[in-house]
């Protein structure tokens, strides 16, 4: 029997390249990147939202620029690189989720994924923004919970220190300290 | 989830290719771009087609911008290939010193995120849209479909034999201010035309291109003596489609005016050119009573329909204020 006649048809059998490993899956040629991630490849830190480009939960980096795998084709990225958030840390926490957890930028956490890695790929390109550059780039993510400030706050933060700046979060910005 | 129909999906690496594609495909095969629009459609059940042909391969869609020398042809235009992203056409050093208003255009469109994605032919061939319209399947099906997609009737106009869906594309009326050149190539060939022309006031039937053909450039006028702006008013400053829009085009002789297009986005089917609006500025020193009557020359044509946010008579309203705005924008750079 000839390899892959098992396949369904309408099933696609690639090789992605997701947070540096090459992982080969096979899906339904029509699954959105962001359905392939969650169902296939059980990488569920990329969240689910209104799955219509409304929200950004859903953002990942393709080639280091985020866009919304909901409105992405799964097959449409062979051969590009992908990060999830499930990349961002290694031994240690990514300097941006160690912010956001020491400034309480997380709180229901549903839209933190697609912040940390919007923001990632923001201090890769402009690693000292000004709080209105921040706010703009950040401008495609919904939080529904924390108000923004602290998010940009957290992000500000985790700038200084991706910098080797010796920053501390300002007291006016954390909670049950004193 | 809301999730995609099952469907074909071609990657061509030519233009030659596709629109072969195109042709063997029938009228049940679409182009996607960034699919920023066509995917929340086909999620929607707007548009369903069975063949989905991928531009993003092709790299003659994807140039750096160029100036074209004068042939005959091209008559020493500024090129944009249509495959270009709205972040790229935002951040591109030329294009937000020569023609601002096409970068202002393209960076008040939607998110970051979105603008990675979405490319300016894309948001030049936008489908039009409606309240009634832009809902999932179910919740169409549960007021009865209208005549855009799978019905008989107009929700917004019940008595109407047409459907008003809103062009929604923000660059659309910008281009027609700019008196663009569109290149489109099908299986027949090449033909140019003007950005005034792509476009039907009809929401249904919203673009004058054949479905085969390909968007491929956009040819804008050396920036000689002329000056442009966009304006647009949207609830959120993210996120949101414009609900009015605002493209101002005009050329200095001297202190006056000598030339002027006032377009009028998201207030009907297609990028509304007002004329009337125009005409009391030119011969003007765009001065207080100039940019007043313009604006009252474009508020009454401007009839937006009740389809989109807002209310409908503080988005005419706006006409007024916006144009003004416009106006004076322009004055204030030419001092
Ligand atoms: C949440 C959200 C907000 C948005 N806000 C705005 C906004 O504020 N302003 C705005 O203008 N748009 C907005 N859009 C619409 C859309 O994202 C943009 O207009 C975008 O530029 C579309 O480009 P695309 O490449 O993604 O188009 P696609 O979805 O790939 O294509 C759109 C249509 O154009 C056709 N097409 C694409 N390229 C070509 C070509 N080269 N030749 C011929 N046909 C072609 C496709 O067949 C399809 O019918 C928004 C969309 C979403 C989801
Ligand atoms: S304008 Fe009327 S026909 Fe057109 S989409 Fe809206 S409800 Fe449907
Ligand atoms: S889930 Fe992708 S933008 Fe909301
Ligand atoms: S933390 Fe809940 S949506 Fe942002």
């Amino acid at each position: 029997m000839k390899p892959g006649s098992l396949m369904a048809p309408e099933k696609a059998h690639l090789t992605l390249d997701v947070n540096g490993e090459r992982i080969e899956v096979m899906f339904a040629r029509h699954k959105t990147l962001l359905e392939v991630l969650r169902e296939d490849l059980r990488l569920t830190g990329t969240k689910h939202g209104c799955e219509l480009g409304e929200c950004g939960t859903c953002a990942v980096l393709v080639d280091g620029q985020p866009v919304l795998s909901c409105l992405v084709l799964g097959l449409a990225c062979a051969g590009k690189s992908i990060r999830t958030v499930e990349g961002m840390a290694d031994a240690e926490l990514h300097p941006l989720q160690r912010a956001f957890a020491d400034l309480g930028a997380a709180q229901c956490g549903y839209c933190t994924p697609g912040f940390l890695l919007t923001a990632e790929a923001l201090l890769k390109q402009n690693p000292k923004p000004t709080c209105r550059e921040i706010e703009e780039a950040l401008s495609g993510n919904l939080c529904r919970c924390t108000g923004y400030l602290k998010i940009y706050e957290a992000v500000e933060l985790a700038a200084a220190w991706m910098r080797g700046e010796q920053a501390e979060p300002r007291d006016e910005v954390l909670y049950g300290r004193r | 989830m809301l999730r995609l129909p099952s469907f074909t999906y071609l990657e061509p690496r030519t233009l030659k290719r596709a629109i072969q594609m195109k042709t063997n495909a029938g009228p049940d095969a679409m182009y996607v771009a960034g699919g920023t629009d066509l995917y929340p459609n086909m999620k929607r059940r707007h548009q369903e087609p069975r063949t989905v042909i991928s531009l993003t391969g092709i790299k003659a869609l994807r140039k750096r911008p160029t100036d074209r020398r004068t042939d005959g042809h091209t008559d020493g235009r500024f090129v944009l290939t249509a495959g270009l992203t709205l972040t790229e056409i935002a951040g591109h050093r030329r294009i937000r010193r020569d023609y601002r208003a096409v970068a202002r255009g393209a960076e008040l469109i939607s998110t970051p995120l979105l603008r990675n994605m979405g490319t300016l032919g894309g948001n030049l061939c936008l489908d039009t849209r409606c309240n009634y319209y832009n809902q999932t399947y179910e919740w169409r099906k549960a007021i009865d479909f209208c005549m855009k997609k799978d019905g008989a009737i107009c929700w917004v106009a019940p008595s109407s034999p047409r459907c008003w869906a809103v062009q929604s594309s923000d660059l659309a009326p910008v281009m027609v201010a700019l008196d663009a050149q569109f290149l489109l190539v099908g299986p027949k060939g090449e033909r140019v035309v003007p950005a005034g022309r792509f476009y039907h006031n009809d929401g249904i039937d919203y673009l004058t291109k054949h479905a085969d053909e390909i968007l491929t450039e956009v040819r804008l006028p050396r920036p000689n003596g002329w000056d442009a702006t966009y304006w647009k008013l949207r609830r959120r400053g993210s996120f949101d489609f414009p609900v009015l829009g605002v493209a101002v085009w005009v050329r200095w002789d001297g202190t006056e005016i000598a030339e002027a297009r006032i377009v009028l986005g998201a207030v009907a089917s297609h990028p509304q050119l007002v004329p009337s609006a125009a005409e009391v500025i030119i011969g003007s020193k765009l001065d207080e009573e100039a940019v007043l009557a313009a604006a009252n020359a474009a508020f009454k044509p401007s009839k937006p329909m009740d389809n989109t946010d807002f209310g409908l008579a503080w988005r005419k309203e706006m006409t007024r204020t916006y144009v003004k705005g416009a106006l004076a924008e322009l004055r204030a750079r030419r001092r």
